[in-house]
């Protein structure tokens, strides 16, 4: 991954509109600005296009499986069509029931097994993400707003912790580069906020849809990091944080992102 | 990878005769180039389209081929003069001859 070198970084002496006044950065936390203006007029337009974007394949496939049947019924027979809308917008949340924190992943596998008595997806499956973007979709353009009190305030805490701690052979915390350096030029490519706000988004690096946790774990392998897994706590903790940094900003799965 | 992939069409309505269309295919495809290596430094396999044909009742209305450079997911777009009305067949096929094809309406008044 590019984000090795990181000789770029410290050589990067341009500044964009992240620079306020000399050696101040305005924070992402109160003026969060989506990766989408760091994308090239290419990508912005792939992703902007509802034909061209390739992330509405994995909705159309949602959208089939959304209505696919098995014997304990489908999503569309309890949620209606079109059901979805402002839900992916309102999550991470607490669960009380499971007495967990769940992100929409955790969320509809929690579903297929509580109400439709089916096995949990695999983190990452194509299904799956079909079914997530495809939520997701319905919230495009609504604005996040996360629940971060009672409960869900230690997975809030634990998740700020991580964005500042430093990791890997690089020795460098996610803050470093999306507080501090955001709007640098990184070798050829502008750092961005690291919002949440795309995803499941289709990367171009993976000629593929993923989810959040994939691009975490992208990340961390960038920093020579040992990435944690999909899914896992620390990520979820991670994402809470991510997604109550970024309130304010719009929804834009399906995003198309480098 | 015998199941049918996702395929989305794009074919414009209320054509009138004589006039030039645009159309839009995606068809949802890894083509995998057969020359990255994995993590463990495994070779990945090739496995690609090599051709697309639009067709209007047997009649070639635009055809391609497709080389390991292209991207996953391919995406065409293509022009045709709208004649007359009748079914629009799409079909991929891809390295070891398995087809996928989908259909259209064309209505031209």
């Amino acid at each position: 991954m590019r984000l090795l070198t990181l000789a770029g970084l410290w050589l990067a002496s341009v500044g964009v509109a992240a620079q306020g006044n000399e050696g101040s950065v305005i924070s992402p936390k109160e003026q969060p600005v989506s990766g989408y203006r760091f994308l090239t007029p290419e990508t912005r337009a792939l992703q902007d296009d509802a034909f061209a974007n390739p992330g509405y394949l994995w909705v159309a496939a949602g959208a089939k499986a959304y209505q696919t049947s098995h014997g304990s019924g489908s999503c569309v027979s309890c949620h209606g069509e079109r059901g979805m809308v402002g839900v992916a917008s309102r999550y991470p949340r607490f669960d009380e029931e499971a007495q967990t924190l769940l992100n929409l992943e955790g969320r509809i596998n929690a579903c297929r097994t509580k109400h439709q008595e089916l096995s949990a997806l695999a983190y990452e499956s194509e299904e799956l993400l079909a079914l997530s973007s495809y939520v997701a979709e319905q919230s495009r353009g609504l604005r996040t707003q996360v629940n971060v009190s009672a409960e869900a305030a230690p997975w809030l805490e634990a998740g700020e912790a991580y964005f500042f701690q430093r990791r890997g052979q690089l020795n460098l915390a996610c803050h470093q580069c999306h507080d501090q350096s955001w709007g640098k030029m990184l070798r050829g490519d502008r750092l961005s906020q690291g919002q949440p706000n795309a995803f499941p988004a289709y990367r171009l690096e993976w000629q593929s849809l993923g989810s959040l946790h994939r691009r975490l774990q992208n990340c961390e392998t960038g920093v020579r990091a040992e990435p944690q897994a999909l899914g896992s706590r620390a990520y979820l903790e991670l994402e809470l944080y991510l997604v109550w940094r970024s309130q304010g900003l719009a929804l834009e799965s399906p995003g198309v992102r480098r | 990878m015998n199941e049918q992939p996702t395929i989305r069409l794009a074919v414009p309505q209320g054509v009138l005769a004589g006039e030039v269309i645009e159309i839009k295919v995606m068809i949802q495809h890894p083509m995998e180039s057969g020359y990255r290596r994995g993590t463990l430094g495994e070779r990945i396999p090739r496995n690609i389209i090599k051709f697309f044909r639009c067709s209007q009742e047997g009649e070639t209305i635009f055809e391609a081929e497709f080389h390991p450079g292209v991207a996953a997911n391919p995406l065409l777009t293509f022009h045709m003069l709208a004649e007359r009305s009748g079914i629009l067949d799409f079909e991929w096929t891809d390295q070891t001859g398995l087809r996928w094809s989908k259909q259209a309406e064309l209505s031209v008044t």
